[in-house]
């Protein structure tokens, strides 16, 4: 047996048998951070804020919320938001939560491509962090689904048909996923699982790799600088503050990180009170009716670039339909992400403002996505519908440019 | 400073699409229609200018009306049970007792004189057709008669004082005999399967309307359902602007209960975040302070 | 050595005999997550049509799908291998789902088509896709002919005819 000597305090006490200095060191007053960051470094606490955030609120909707067709929609609506002691506030943390924490997801990933966070070591990094924008994504789906709406039954109803496009399996593949020929009882109660157990549980286990795989090859910085993390920590440790490099996670790197996350909390209660619209759409106050379509069904807003992909394709070309290609490129533009370190033939790791070519590429995209997400909010008639081909084909075109791009740009930098 | 350009940046292509989704795509969704009209002007075949004689509008009113119409307020009870009067009319016909206070004079003097016009359900009861609307038209009285009705009909209307129990009686006396509210505990006077065989389709339930149309939709709507939703077989109620306020109110109160509350909390933790910010921006001063 | 080989090859039974329980809790969950058997179980739904107005759409449901059901006018020329004829009048008998997304079009009886407000989509009476991006005609549910009565769910000799002639097995 291992030898345990009295110990003077309780702090001791507890240290002897969790080794907490240990800890304390590893994960926060020796952890190292780069110290020329910007405050868009300050998106992946924000983001575990959130998360926690959603899941406080979460536990609190949970104790009143019935996952039944014909209780759900009063237990939110009458219950929660009109009976329960601060029921209302934790439905609208919860709403405006689930949507704002997308807009945090979408800055921290395309502060991730700009700044090429996502090769030379850190291509684990990228995939986990893509995979937590998938398991996310699952997890807002489900949720919207469960207080039961017109928007909730009608979204539900349209993504599982997707699936019905899929070669020889689609049409069983689709009633397998509802536990029935339409949306129903069933699909409501397996969608509840989903959203309160399994993904939240694949959320935390990717959170950890993603953690995890940060700690080899470091924090990126500003400048795509690679240094020696430990000669500056020594300079550090040594107290030479001001020449090192690196800063310690706890207190230097939260310190900012707090700063960041008290003046977002001032932007998000404001849309938790006072403007909610967006996160909780009107429709959904509408008790779900499978006979009434609604007059405009629409995603939440960070799905409406995908939405567009998916219906940007209207017509039929070379033989295959409208409907077909349109499932296809909306498979592309959804797994073409992860594969993004391997599209950036460039080994050049730089802010995007740095690099010749990606910078045009960079912008273009984001120029896209955003005509893609507002397209996929207004009715596809008429020139509607021809922009939003235009911008899916953009789309298509950008991912398959990449390596092109790239390439020719690692040239022109002589392969740095 | 640096990290300023790009906030501004993001904030700039965060508008951008914000306005694309919400504003810009909600008034292409919702276009603007033409505004309420509370004065009814197209119904112009009563002359409401005559000053009304309530003792004769008594005598008419007692003499047409109360066979089917109840008026509490007047000591004239309805003539027979909810469920009976709907299979004899198709619907429950009104209670008058607010009708004086609730219903706009022109309106009120055109509907007397002919209620499917100026319903705005002309398209639901043509003339000539096979559907008749259950109250017959008025227009064989003189325009000084159905003003001393009308005159008679604001007479005997309860005094009101401002609040919740008001909002109640006048959304009770103009939406309750086909609306149901499961949230304020009330169904629709007119039994379901009658409201549902006499309207089409059966009137939706409004607890959650405040929330799902809003009131600027309301507000128009409710003033005539034809502008917003052409065809529906939604009556124009008639109600003037001060009743359709507080029908509305009473839509606030049963379906948005917690807006006041919700409001002063969030100036409370909007105060409180701004200062958890401040303290936090001093603090991360002072640490960086060392590092740079 | 004997021991090592021994060692070996209970280790590789013992790791094939673990995957086998793995692969069989899997089984075990998907047939959890299965539809269960009553709703599996056709469902059928019976609609009398001789009291409906022509021109008027009538809607029924079927296993929680929207019918439309169309009385043809004197006018309305049936089109083969879809209308329905049934006593002495002539209906459009099919799913009142747009096969582009699944919204429910709405009937414009004065142009006598069905418009989708989902995509623009629109069908002709007979429910045939006539403009925007639905890919194929308004899917045609399982029927019977029962004298004024159809009985949706139930394969009949006319419904098998039109498939046969739409060439599907």
């Amino acid at each position: 047996m291992a030898e345990f000597k009295p110990a003077d305090s309780l702090y001791e006490w507890f240290d002897q048998r969790l080794g907490i200095d240990k800890f304390v060191k590893v994960m926060m007053t020796e952890y190292w951070i780069p110290k020329n960051i910007n405050f868009l470094w300050a998106m992946g606490v924000l983001l575990t804020v959130m998360f926690t955030i959603l899941i406080v609120s979460g536990i609190f909707l949970l104790m009143y919320y019935k996952p039944d067709i014909n209780m759900a929609f009063d237990s939110v609506n009458y219950t929660i938001m009109q009976e329960v002691g601060y029921g209302w506030l934790f439905r609208h943390i919860h709403a405006v939560g689930a949507s704002v924490v997308f807009l945090i997801i979408y800055i921290h990933m395309f502060t991730g491509i700009y700044y090429g966070s996502y090769k030379k070591g850190r291509e684990l990094i990228w995939i986990s962090g893509m995979l937590l924008f998938v398991l996310f994504s699952a997890e807002g789906f489900s949720g919207y689904m469960l207080p039961w709406g017109q928007m909730s039954y009608w979204a539900a109803y349209v993504i599982t048909e997707i699936f019905g496009g899929i070669p020889v399996i689609g049409g069983d593949l689709v009633v397998w996923i509802r536990g029935n020929f339409y949306v129903s009882d069933s699909t409501l109660t397996r969608f509840f699982m989903l959203h309160v157990l399994l993904i939240p549980l694949a959320i935390l286990g990717a959170i950890v790799v993603h953690f995890y795989a940060l700690r080899f090859p470091h924090v990126n910085n500003e400048e795509g600088e690679f240094f020696d993390f430990d000669k500056e920590a020594d300079k550090y440790l040594a107290g030479d503050k001001k020449g090192s490099k690196v800063v310690p996670f706890w207190p230097v790197f939260l310190s900012k990180d707090f700063f960041v996350l008290g003046f977002f909390l001032l932007f998000f209660f404001y849309l938790v009170f006072f403007h909610y619209d967006f996160a909780m759409d009107p429709v959904n106050f509408d008790k779900a009716d499978g006979l009434k379509t609604p007059a405009h069904i629409y995603p939440e807003w960070y799905f409406l670039w995908s939405y567009e992909v998916l219906r940007g394709f209207f017509f039929e070309i070379a033989g295959i339909s409208g409907k077909s290609l349109g499932l296809m490129a909306f498979a592309f533009a959804n797994a073409i992400f992860m594969i993004l370190p391997w599209l950036d033939r460039s080994p050049m790791v730089k802010p995007a403002n740095q690099r010749p070519y990606f910078k045009y590429w960079f912008w273009f995209l984001i120029a896209d996505l955003i005509v893609l997400t507002v397209y996929g909010k207004l009715p596809p008639t008429g020139a509607n519908a021809w922009v939003g081909f235009a911008s899916s084909m953009t789309f298509l075109v950008l991912f398959i440019a990449l390596p092109f791009i790239t390439k020719a740009e690692a040239k022109k930098i002589g392969g740095k | 400073m640096k990290e300023l350009k790009i906030l501004a940046v993001i904030a700039t292509l965060v508008g951008i699409t914000y306005y694309g989704i919400e504003p810009y795509a909600h008034h292409i969704m919702h276009p603007e229609v033409k505004a309420a009209d509370f004065t009814f002007a197209d119904l112009k075949n009563v002359d409401t200018k005559l000053a009304g004689n309530t003792a004769n509008g008594k005598v008419l009113v007692e003499a047409n009306c109360i066979a089917c119409h109840a008026i509490e307020s007047a000591g004239h009870p309805a003539m027979m049970p909810n469920a009976d009067a709907a299979a004899s009319y198709g619907v429950v016909p009104p209670d008058l007792s607010h009708a004086g206070r609730v219903y706009d004079k022109n309106y009120l003097a055109n509907f007397i004189f002919d209620p499917v016009s100026a319903m705005h359900l002309s398209h639901k009861y043509p003339v000539g057709g096979t559907k008749t609307f259950p109250m017959p038209s008025y227009n064989w009285m003189t325009g000084q008669e159905i003003m001393d009705v009308v005159a008679y009909l604001q007479s005997v209307s309860p005094k009101v004082k401002e609040g919740a129990e008001t909002h109640k009686a006048t959304y009770d006396a103009a939406c309750g005999r086909c609306h149901s509210m499961s949230y304020a505990k009330s169904e629709a006077t007119t039994p379901k399967d009658a409201i549902k065989a006499y309207m089409g389709a059966t009137p939706p339930d409004l607890s959650q309307y405040i929330k799902s149309r809003g009131e600027h939709y309301l507000h128009g709507f409710i003033n005539d359902p034809q502008v917003l939703l052409a065809g529906t077989s939604m009556p124009r109620v008639g109600l003037n602007e001060k009743a359709q306020e507080e029908v509305i109110a009473y839509m606030e109160e049963i379906g948005d209960s917690k807006k006041a509350e919700r409001e002063s909390t969030g100036i409370n933790v909007m105060i409180y975040t701004f200062i958890f910010a401040m303290l936090a921006y001093l603090w991360k001063r002072k640490i960086w302070s060392e590092v740079h | 050595m004997e021991n090592e080989s021994r060692r070996g090859f209970i280790g590789k039974a013992f790791g094939a005999v673990a995957a086998v329980g793995g692969v069989a809790s899997l089984l075990a969950m998907k047939k959890t997550w299965d539809p269960l058997p009553s709703v599996m179980s056709a469902g059928f739904t019976t609609v009398d049509v001789s009291a409906l107005e022509a021109n008027k759409l009538e809607i029924a449901v079927w296993r929680g799908k929207p019918v439309f059901i169309l009385k043809y006018t004197e006018d309305m020329k049936p089109t083969d291998g879809r209308s329905v004829k049934v006593g002495d009048h002539y209906y459009s008998v099919m799913i009142g789902l747009c096969t582009h997304l699944g919204c429910i079009p709405a009937y414009r009886a004065d142009q006598k088509d069905f418009k989708c407000a989902c995509h623009g989509g629109e069908f002709t009476s007979a429910g045939i896709n006539k403009f925007g991006p639905p890919p194929r005609p308004l899917d045609l549910p399982p029927f019977k002919i029962d004298g004024n009565t159809l009985v949706l769910g139930e394969e009949g000799p006319e419904y098998k005819a039109m498939m046969a002639k739409a060439g599907v097995v």
